[in-house]
């Protein structure tokens, strides 16, 4: 494994991280004070700058550096993280999102926006400070240690592990410490116990200093491969209690010498009897900084302290810790001295968070080729088995009994197989949603609203085309309703609404689709503005009698913008229209229901898949064809009397009172010269782009089915009228529609092969 | 592999030969995938004449080529004695249409004769590289590539 792809994961774990931080900083923006979540931010974030630091990624250190340093203001109740700390802070994960990018593809970011927020957030570490040193408690004055160390030395990148860091993350300096003697006899190892394992579950009590007594070992010629020669001497500071230690050897008290007898007072740090570890930082940077700035304290106080660190670093130095860390401990302990409970608090929450971390599922990342690769290949396995059972049936109409059930049973672990590999494709929709949260920040910064998007159903699962074309619609629609659906602040107080707009983001799924809500709390759609536009724009004549959802749904045309000003974010009048073409593009449907003064809701419908598709397969000139069913509103057998000549060779059906064009499918795509007898078809009536209603005349219907869909592009071209060709369960191949183009054809739009070779040259 | 590709250089390349009505033609063997027999394909809408549809070869859509017609001759009518040679023509697959598979050939380079001129027409000559004298047969030597001219094939 080479060095790029070593880096290639950190990024991708990096992803992870930001959307860990980003999930954790908006519980925390909706009231949420669990420990465990701040403790996940900060761990979010110290991983980044870990994993940074090892690649000498300057830049994503430096600042990851000063986010953590607010963070922990934040982890050690210093600062509490309400609504503008948190503005900036999620302000800062945009900006550490933009430098691991940067990082990545090279490329630049907003220098000037991510010093802005280093300053913003030492602001915040030191600003809260300077607040809380008007109370006469000692943390406040001690306080000040931690940012000058922050501040003025400079971050220098120290790659640690991070085992060792949330292992210690419990190191309170004013915890009992005991002193255990550990000596395993030859048995415990006979037992298939292991010294490694029990010593490494010690560590997870508390902070541990070891030594391995190897005095007891013989020179090589005496050695004995299977008598133990070791012992351990550990000093282990923890507010878990003898039990607890006890508890770890429980299994392996008859075979070793456990000694664990408790020291006294837990300033004198035993580590100093112990011998010392190469330490990987520079210790100077504690020993001289605490006296500037401390001056304040009184000098029993100010020595205290400077022991207290001290002692910190010669611990940090044994286990490789965060010396940041350490040194605020140092800073904090004599408030701690009062404040055990807090202490254990924080040892409490440690763990849980180890539980936490053990308990996650495990995964594995996957190349997507190898996954489609898997998945073109059940789908060949589902035509196979389709292709078997017609043979079967064909071939021998009685059929045997073994061989149906055998038949049936390998028809049911096909379908299986395919909707587990389906299920390895489906992602949950919740990165498009954390997108989203950034989108709305964004967008209500610049236009001074204020805003807040709530997610529901992130955990959503739909295939990862679905999700990676869908960012892009709801990014617009996000920007639409922010910018036009809600209104400014002034306005909402006005309307009796609190001053704070609420977009609310929901997936569900709904009879094997999913469906993406979004709604607002905005001032809903300007049914008179919107049909006055109409009417300027040519859209609809100015008499026109519409519904309110005709109305609504007139903002899905092309070239419509009711925002009386253009401005940057949204209302270039390339807006719902593009939005409903892409998620046709996808299959899907999107509908709008609005209630003036309440807010609009935009409803998307989507397919799980784009691999297969739902259609109902009809005949056309002796060929099988099928057409998507979101397509189809309806099917109607028509009758002779419904049926009006227009014009020279148009033809209209009458459905409930209204004319419908009527479409010869087989004689827009070629397949017979004459128009066919629509009373011998059936008619499908369809919706189309632009929200006209069509009826396709096909001669036959076949059926429903799912069909898997095959690309034609691959080895042929692009054919208009054509979606794309599926097989079917006799192996054919068969067209699936394009309903879209059928019907601009049938507008008198040609339909010929130079049409798409001229577009795509 | 290194020792075949480099025989094959000097000492001459393969090449199958194939019928199409009354003549004979023939590809290089490594643009060759396959060869199958005849299944009725699905017409395309709008399709030139000599395309005679898609079908499915274990999963992928693959067009089917009349290679009679393509080439100018009297389009075929097909039947289950043809046979469909799967080629591989820059990144895309076809299947060429033709009446038979007849031989294959190992031949040196020096064999290839130059197409004579009598070939008027531009198109024709664009595809054909020369002419083989095989057993008193004369077999065209023709290239792919130029049959499924690239503005074509790849224009989507």
């Amino acid at each position: 494994m080479d060095m790029n792809e070593i880096k290639e994961i950190f990024f991708q774990e990096c992803e992870e991280q930001l959307a860990e931080l980003e999930s954790g900083l908006l519980k925390l923006n909706d009231g949420d004070r669990d420990p465990e979540t701040v403790n996940a931010v900060f761990r979010a974030v110290h991983s980044i700058k870990g994993g940074a630091g090892a690649f000498g990624l300057d830049d994503l250190v430096s600042f990851a550096h000063v986010f953590e340093t607010t963070l922990d203001c934040v982890r050690s109740n210093r600062l509490d993280p309400g609504p503008e700390v948190l503005k900036v802070m999620l302000k800062s994960a945009d900006v550490l999102a933009d430098l691991t990018n940067a990082a990545r593809d090279g490329g630049g970011v907003d220098e000037a926006r991510s010093r802005q927020l280093i300053k913003e957030l030492e602001a915040l570490a030191n600003g809260e400070v300077l607040q809380a040193s008007a109370a006469p408690e000692p943390v406040a004055k001690a306080a000040p240690v931690v940012a000058p160390v922050v501040n003025d030395e400079g971050f220098q990148p120290v790659a640690f592990s991070f085992d060792d860091f949330e292992a210690d993350e419990p190191a309170l300096m004013e915890m009992p410490t005991y002193e255990i003697v550990f000596r395993p006899k030859s048995d415990l190892y006979a037992k298939g116990n292991e010294a490694t394992l029990l010593l490494r579950d010690l560590s997870r009590l508390g902070e541990m200093n070891i030594h391995c007594d190897m005095d007891a070992l013989p020179t090589l010629d005496r050695l004995s491969p299977e008598t133990a020669y070791f012992s351990w001497k550990i000093s282990l500071k923890t507010d878990k209690g003898e039990d607890a230690i006890r508890t770890v050897f429980e299994f392996a008290e008859w075979d070793c010498d456990l000694e664990v007898s408790l020291v006294a007072d837990g300033a004198a740090a035993p580590s100093e009897e112990l011998p010392m570890q190469p330490v990987p930082f520079d210790l100077s940077i504690l020993d001289d900084e605490p006296v500037g700035p401390v001056g304040v304290i009184e000098e029993e106080e100010q020595l205290a302290a400077q022991q207290q660190i001290r002692d910190a670093a010669v611990s940090a130095a044994g286990t490789a810790s965060n010396v940041l860390q350490m040194a605020q401990s140092a800073a904090r302990a004599p408030v701690e001295k009062s404040a055990g409970a807090a202490a254990s608090a924080a040892a409490q929450s440690a763990a849980a968070q180890q539980a936490a971390a053990s308990a996650a599922t495990p995964t594995i990342r996957v190349d997507l080729d190898r996954v489609d690769r898997l998945i073109n290949l059940v789908g060949e396995l589902v035509i196979n088995q389709a292709m078997l059972s017609q043979s079967v049936v064909e071939n021998d109409a009685n059929g045997t009994s073994s061989i149906n059930m055998g038949l049936e049973e390998l028809q049911q672990l096909t379908r299986e197989i395919q909707d587990s590999v389906m299920a390895i494709r489906a992602q949950p929709v919740k990165p498009v949603f954390q997108r989203m949260s950034r989108i709305v920040r964004e967008i209500a910064d610049m236009t001074g609203k204020s805003v807040r998007l709530i997610t529901e159903g992130e955990n959503t699962e739909v295939d990862k085309t679905v999700i990676d074309k869908l960012a892009e619609p709801l990014t617009h629609m996000i920007r639409n309703a922010v910018d036009h659906g809600l209104e400014t602040p002034e306005k909402r107080l006005a309307a009796g609404k609190s001053a704070e707009g609420t977009v609310r983001l929901t997936a569900k799924h709904r009879s094997g689709r999913i469906v993406i809500e979004l709604a607002d709390d905005g001032a809903g759609i300007n049914r008179e503005k919107v049909r006055q536009k109409a009417i300027d724009n040519d859209l609809i004549a100015a008499d026109a009698n519409l519904s309110d959802e005709e109305i609504d749904n007139l903002i899905f045309h092309a070239g419509f913008s009711t925002a009386d000003k253009i401005s940057d974010i949204s209302g270039r009048g390339v807006g719902m229209d593009v939005v409903k073409r892409s998620i046709q593009a996808l299959g899907g449907r999107i509908n709008i229901s609005s209630k003036p003064g309440h807010g609009s809701v935009f409803t998307m419908s989507l397919p799980l898949t784009l691999a297969v598709l739902d259609g109902m397969v009809v005949t056309v000139a002796n060929q099988t064809l099928v057409v998507p069913l979101t397509a189809i509103v309806e099917t109607l057998q028509p009758e002779a009397a419904a049926i009006h000549s227009f014009g020279s060779n148009q033809r209209l059906i009458s459905i409930r009172n209204s004319f419908c064009p009527l479409v010869d499918v087989g004689r827009i795509l070629n397949f017979r010269a004459s128009q066919a007898n629509p009373v011998e078809g059936v008619a499908l009536l369809v919706e189309s782009e632009g929200g006209g209603q069509r009826a396709l005349m096909v001669d036959a219907i076949q059926g429903q089915r799912q069909v898997v869909i095959k690309s034609l592009e691959a080895n042929y071209t692009h054919v208009p009228g054509i979606a794309a060709a599926t097989i079917l369960g006799d192996g054919r191949v068969a067209l699936i529609l394009d309903v879209d183009t059928i019907v601009a054809a049938s507008r008198g739009q040609s339909l010929k092969p130079e049409m798409s070779l001229a577009a795509a040259g | 592999m290194t020792y075949a590709a480099k025989s094959l250089t000097t000492d001459g390349r393969e090449l199958i030969a194939f019928r199409v009505g009354d003549q004979e033609f023939c590809v290089n063997v490594m643009s060759v995938r396959e060869i199958r027999g005849w299944t009725p394909a699905t017409a395309m809408p709008h399709a030139p004449a000599y395309m005679l549809g898609i079908i499915n070869l274990r999963g992928a859509v693959l067009p089917i080529v009349d290679l009679s017609a393509r080439l100018g001759m009297k389009p075929a009518e097909p039947t289950v004695r043809h046979v469909i040679i799967v080629a591989q023509v820059k990144s895309q697959v076809v299947g060429l249409l033709v009446d038979a598979v007849s031989d294959i050939l190992t031949i040196t380079d020096d064999k290839i004769q130059p197409t004579p001129d009598v070939i008027s027409s531009e198109f024709e000559r664009s595809f054909a590289r020369g002419v083989l004298a095989i057993e008193g047969r004369l077999i065209c030597l023709i290239e792919l590539e130029s049959v499924f001219p690239q503005e074509e094939r790849e224009a989507a």
